[in-house]
């Protein structure tokens, strides 16, 4: 136990705030009685009645997350025991305590504090945050598990007990049918709650985890109307029932689940039409998120509809427009909010549960109910999720293979709606409620702690395969890694999600009417993504130009005007900035260098050889891109995943577009391509040298035809009419840097003459080295522009110059290729 | 989940695709409908265009090249077959059919060695036989993050290179990079399982 040290004084403040709510009820009454008798004005007074409620809220919230705190401090605890199950033992123990302070328990989680403040956050968080495209593909499976799942739960658990209450085993009863079938139905939900709590820990496959996750979501509507349908039974009197009653039941269902779902979207819809008009209170925007969101519940609540499912699709659906609505800020808020209030709720929900157990009022023992309980809750989850699966796997691409199915029966975890639905059954009419929440409490935390307890080890041994651990080569892993986005590709191509008809009908529909109606304007165009990518490269150069500068200690790049000490940079040394740089230097250096002792060479070659080998793997593993698979974040709940992947999806992409555009005018361009080629080179070299001579003014001659040829290409990319005037703007601009820029890069490099494939040659241009180059004609007008000093400098900054040359284009680029033939073939315009 | 679209379909040649590439009636059709899907204005053969509209292809650093692998020797189009062709390379092995296959036939696509091979040729742009030190450099390239600098790119190329290459050409011919992967499991992670 790494953290014994630092877990004693917190154990002390727990235990001493423990008391302390415990105390404060007396000494609540003692000052009560004092302070009747105090007559006058008093500077001071102590009113702890005054304050008693919410200040008792606020202590256990801050016990809850003190004890987070606490469970973190040691990993080993954490990583084998989940978070859910020490919460419970927490709530437990602090339950034990309050109870001999107090001898009665005081605190317990009631259905009220549950749906209405407890529940909201956590099912908002989920849909918020719900991977959009995985959950609809999976829809129709995880429809099927909520749906037929839930009732089958329900219906064989409630039977089952109710026979072998028959057989009298349960000895004495006040039990009918019916309420078996109601308790049945309460347990039979798997839990949204705990099911996010221990799956988090546990990383399963994306599509076994979104249908475990789903189906926890969608099956409140089940879970709801079984339980209002058997509740009302159940207060008729179960010889009142007619046939009538069951199809109302049935009828219900689809009232309360489609019926939670349109106010859902219908509220996703608002809350996407308001944001869209908050431009100039952005301080509140990330209020309406919430509200709105919470209204959508508890309309949803007032119409007795599904408010889970309400929620739910609130947030599915209003997630993309209000991401592009709200500023970058207020996203973050909104992030940060929901993830804190989820985060939150569920610690505060499973301590509470502990803290509810110990109480000696609801415990009603029957051995024989709370095992067979057990028993049924996981037999039939397990039989259930066999034959559905088996039924799906007919119709399904992505097979669900019997480990999936085997996580997926033991994935079933009850937790705190089940608790909060029995603890709403009305005494009076549920004869036997106390066994009923005994037991209720019992599926819980066998659930959540030892399932949860069990599922990491059972999901590790299932997959036993890969024991074998070693450093794997430097090209298994370098291949290994293309064949994970070999398989991605070919994924995509054959179309392996399925469904993209109806995407793709629904992504036209969404372009043409509700991107319109809901977004607004500035957030659709920069949803173009071509300039987002260009937008932020701009701006990850113009921050990596100064941390450089200042890294070097001084700005002084920045002062000093002159561009002729530019020019005399010699780019041509190596630039030892790197170790595996240097290391790579000296490999090459003592290979070539004359050495008659062989033997000696080579035994310093292997050790710089492996020097660098540990050095290279260490990149490899850091910058390789991931493969989808891999870096698709699923949804989580404690953490939230900084844009990474975002990252990494645009560079690729911007490298992507930037070679397919090139290889479009290639071909465009290159009718006759032998020909063109030698007619490309010397017009570079006569464009070179028009270059140079205006090299010393640091301008470039533009000539419009040149510009409006681009311009045309750009329209036929990106499509955006609007931003035309802004890109003449820009390339002026930048037109300086690139000349200037290929002044070296002319000298140093040539371009293989001819191009064999035009898809295949601008590889080499595509260099990461020069991935920052971004065509002017992409650059959005509202990019970071930098002074045009800065921009004259930023290549040359001398420790980061092939990061920072996002300005100009190499020399085989189309555009000076189109700049140098236009100059050809206007041998009259102006510059010359 | 949906096992839509219509019976009806006739797949052109569907028999012998079948044959050839082992996929199963259903997987072929399903196949089928994706290339429909693709084939924007129903020419009846795909164009890079067209495979070019997918998106998360544009995010996926070899994109590109997996789509150029549709495409050989140039041609600027591709039936049905031979998209086919290309994505039977993914299909899973079957161990009873490896079995039971005869020696005589020739080897199926999905084996292990075509497997390789469809990855080798992505590397391989000249159709040299060889991975070179420029090649592995292009690669590593499209793979790499900004992050890393040309210098470091070209050191691990070399170092990539020179692990594989035995007979010292400073080339990785097919049969070395068979050999530097021969710990892999390659049958298992070049496969896609829903390609039956």
């Amino acid at each position: 136990m790494s953290g014994r040290g630092g877990c004693g004084p917190c154990w002390g403040l727990l235990l001493a705030l423990v008391l302390a709510l415990g105390a404060l009820p007396w000494t609540q009454g003692a000052e009560q009685e004092h302070h009747d008798e105090i007559q006058g004005f008093q500077i001071v007074t102590f009113k702890w009645h005054h304050v008693q409620d919410p200040y008792i809220i606020a202590l256990w919230v801050l016990v809850a997350s003190l004890a987070k705190i606490v469970f973190h401090l040691s990993h080993k605890v954490t990583s084998v025991v989940p978070e859910s199950a020490l919460l419970i033992v927490l709530g437990l123990v602090l339950g034990g305590i309050v109870l001999a302070a107090d001898h009665i328990a005081s605190f317990t989680l009631t259905p009220t504090v549950f749906f209405f403040y407890l529940l909201p956050p956590i099912v908002l968080d989920a849909g918020y945050f719900m991977p959009n495209r995985l959950f609809f593909s999976n829809l129709g499976s995880i429809l099927l598990y909520a749906v037929v799942g839930t009732v089958w739960n329900a219906a064989t658990t409630g039977l089952s007990l109710y026979g072998v209450f028959l057989s009298g085993i349960m000895g004495e009863l006040k039990i009918g049918l019916l309420d078996f079938l109601l308790f049945g139905s309460l347990i039979a939900a798997v839990d949204p709650v705990a099911v996010l709590a221990v799956f988090e820990e546990v990383h399963v496959n994306e599509v076994l985890f979104i249908i475990v996750f789903g189906e926890s979501l969608l099956n409140d509507a089940v879970t709801v109307v079984l339980y209002n349908v058997f509740q009302s039974f159940v207060t008729l009197g179960g010889d009142k029932v007619t046939g009538v009653d069951c199809v109302k039941g049935i009828v219900s269902f689809f009232v309360v689940s489609l019926g939670g779902t349109l106010v859902g979207v219908v509220f996703a819809f608002l809350l996407s039409l308001v944001t869209r008009f908050t431009k100039h209170v952005r301080v509140i925007e990330p209020g309406f998120v919430f509200i709105i969101s919470y209204l959508s519940y508890l309309t949803s609540e007032m119409l007795s509809l599904s408010s889970i499912l309400a929620i739910t699709f609130c947030g599915i659906c209003c997630q993309k427009y209000v991401k592009a609505n709200i500023s970058e800020q207020s996203a973050t808020t909104v992030r940060y909010t929901m993830k804190m209030l989820a985060s939150g709720a569920e610690t505060i929900i499973f301590m509470f549960l502990g803290i509810s157990a110990v109480d000696p009022l609801i415990w009603t023992w029957n051995t024989a109910f709370v095992l067979l309980t057990l028993l049924f809750v996981s037999v039939f989850r397990a039989i259930g999720v066999v034959l559905q699966t088996w039924l799906l796997n007919r119709y399904r691409m992505v097979q669900l293979e019997l480990i999936d199915q085997v996580v997926m029966s033991y994935g079933g975890l009850r937790g705190a709606v089940a608790f909060a639905l029995v603890a709403l059954l009305d005494g009076n009419k549920v004869k036997e409620k106390n066994l009923f929440v005994s037991t209720t409490i019992i599926v819980v935390f066998f659930t959540v702690i030892f399932q949860g307890l069990t599922i990491k080890p059972l999901v590790q041994w299932l997959k036993v395969k890969r024991s074998e651990h070693r450093e794997p080569k430097l090209n298994e892993k370098l291949h290994g890694r293309a064949f994970d986005h070999i398989l991605s590709a070919i994924e995509d191509i054959s179309g392996q999600i399925g469904h993209n008809y109806l995407r793709d009908k629904w992504a036209n529909f969404d372009r043409r009417f509700l991107s319109k109606l809901l977004m607004r304007q500035s957030a659709q165009k920069s949803r173009d993504r071509i300039l987002n990518v260009f937008h932020e490269l701009n701006l990850k150069d113009a921050i990596s130009y100064v941390t450089e500068g200042e890294r070097r200690g001084s700005l002084a790049f920045i002062r000093s005007p002159s561009t002729d000490n530019m020019v005399n940079v010699d780019f041509s040394t190596p630039r030892p900035s790197t170790v595996e740089a240097s290391v790579s230097y000296l490999l090459r250096e003592s290979a070539s260098a004359v050495c008659l002792d062989m033997q000696s060479l080579e035994q310093r070659r292997r050790s710089v050889r492996d020097a660098e080998d540990v050095i290279t793997h260490h990149t490899l593993q850091q910058y390789l891109y991931k493969p989808r698979q891999e870096y698709k974040h699923l949804y989580s709940r404690h953490v939230l995943s900084p844009s990474e992947d975002e990252k990494q999806d645009k560079e690729i992409f911007h490298r992507t577009m930037r070679k397919r555009l090139e290889s479009f005018k290639s071909a465009k361009l290159g009718l006759g391509q032998s020909k063109k080629a030698t007619k490309h080179k010397r017009e570079r070299e006569r464009a070179q040298k028009r270059r140079n001579s205006s090299v010393p003014n640091g301008k470039l001659p533009l000539d419009s035809p040149a510009y409006g040829l681009t311009l045309k290409e750009r329209e036929l990319e990106l499509s955006d009419p609007e931003e035309a005037p802004d890109y003449y703007e820009a390339e002026k601009m930048s037109g300086g840097i690139e000349f200037l820029a290929s002044v070296t890069k002319d000298t140093t490099s040539d371009s293989p003459a001819g191009i064999d494939n035009p898809v295949f040659s601008p590889d080499e241009d595509l260099a990461p080295s020069l991935l920052a180059r971004v065509p002017p004609w992409l650059s959005p007008g509202e990019a970071v522009v930098p002074s045009q000093r800065a921009r004259v400098q930023i290549p040359y900054s001398p420790g980061n110059f092939r990061r920072l040359a996002p300005f100009r284009l190499s020399n085989k680029s189309v555009d000076s290729f189109l700049l140098a033939e236009d100059g050809a073939e206007h041998p009259e315009s102006t510059h010359m | 989940m949906g096992s839509s679209g219509s019976h009806a379909t006739v797949i052109p040649d569907g028999d012998s695709i079948r044959r050839e590439t082992g996929f199963s009636q259903a997987s072929l059709l399903r196949l089928y409908h994706r290339f429909r899907a693709l084939d924007r204005n129903k020419k009846g053969y795909l164009s890079r265009m067209d495979l070019q509209q997918i998106g998360a292809l544009a995010v996926n650093p070899l994109g590109d090249r997996i789509i150029d692998s549709f495409f050989p020797d140039g041609s600027q189009r591709v039936d049905f077959s031979g998209f086919v062709r290309v994505l039977a390379h993914f299909r899973p092995v079957d161990e009873e059919e490896a079995g039971i296959r005869d020696p005589k036939q020739p080897e199926p696509l999905n084996s292990r060695m075509n497997k390789l091979r469809f990855a080798f040729q992505l590397y391989d742009l000249d159709r040299d036989g060889k991975i070179s030190r420029h090649e592995m450099l292009q690669v590593l390239r499209l793979m790499v993050g900004v992050q890393v600098t040309e210098e470091q790119l070209e050191s691990i190329a070399d170092r990539t290179v020179q692990e594989a290459d035995e007979d010292g050409d400073g080339a990785v011919s097919f049969l070395e990079f068979t050999k530097s992967l021969e710990k892999m499991n390659i049958e298992q992670k070049m496969s896609i399982r829903i390609l039956k």
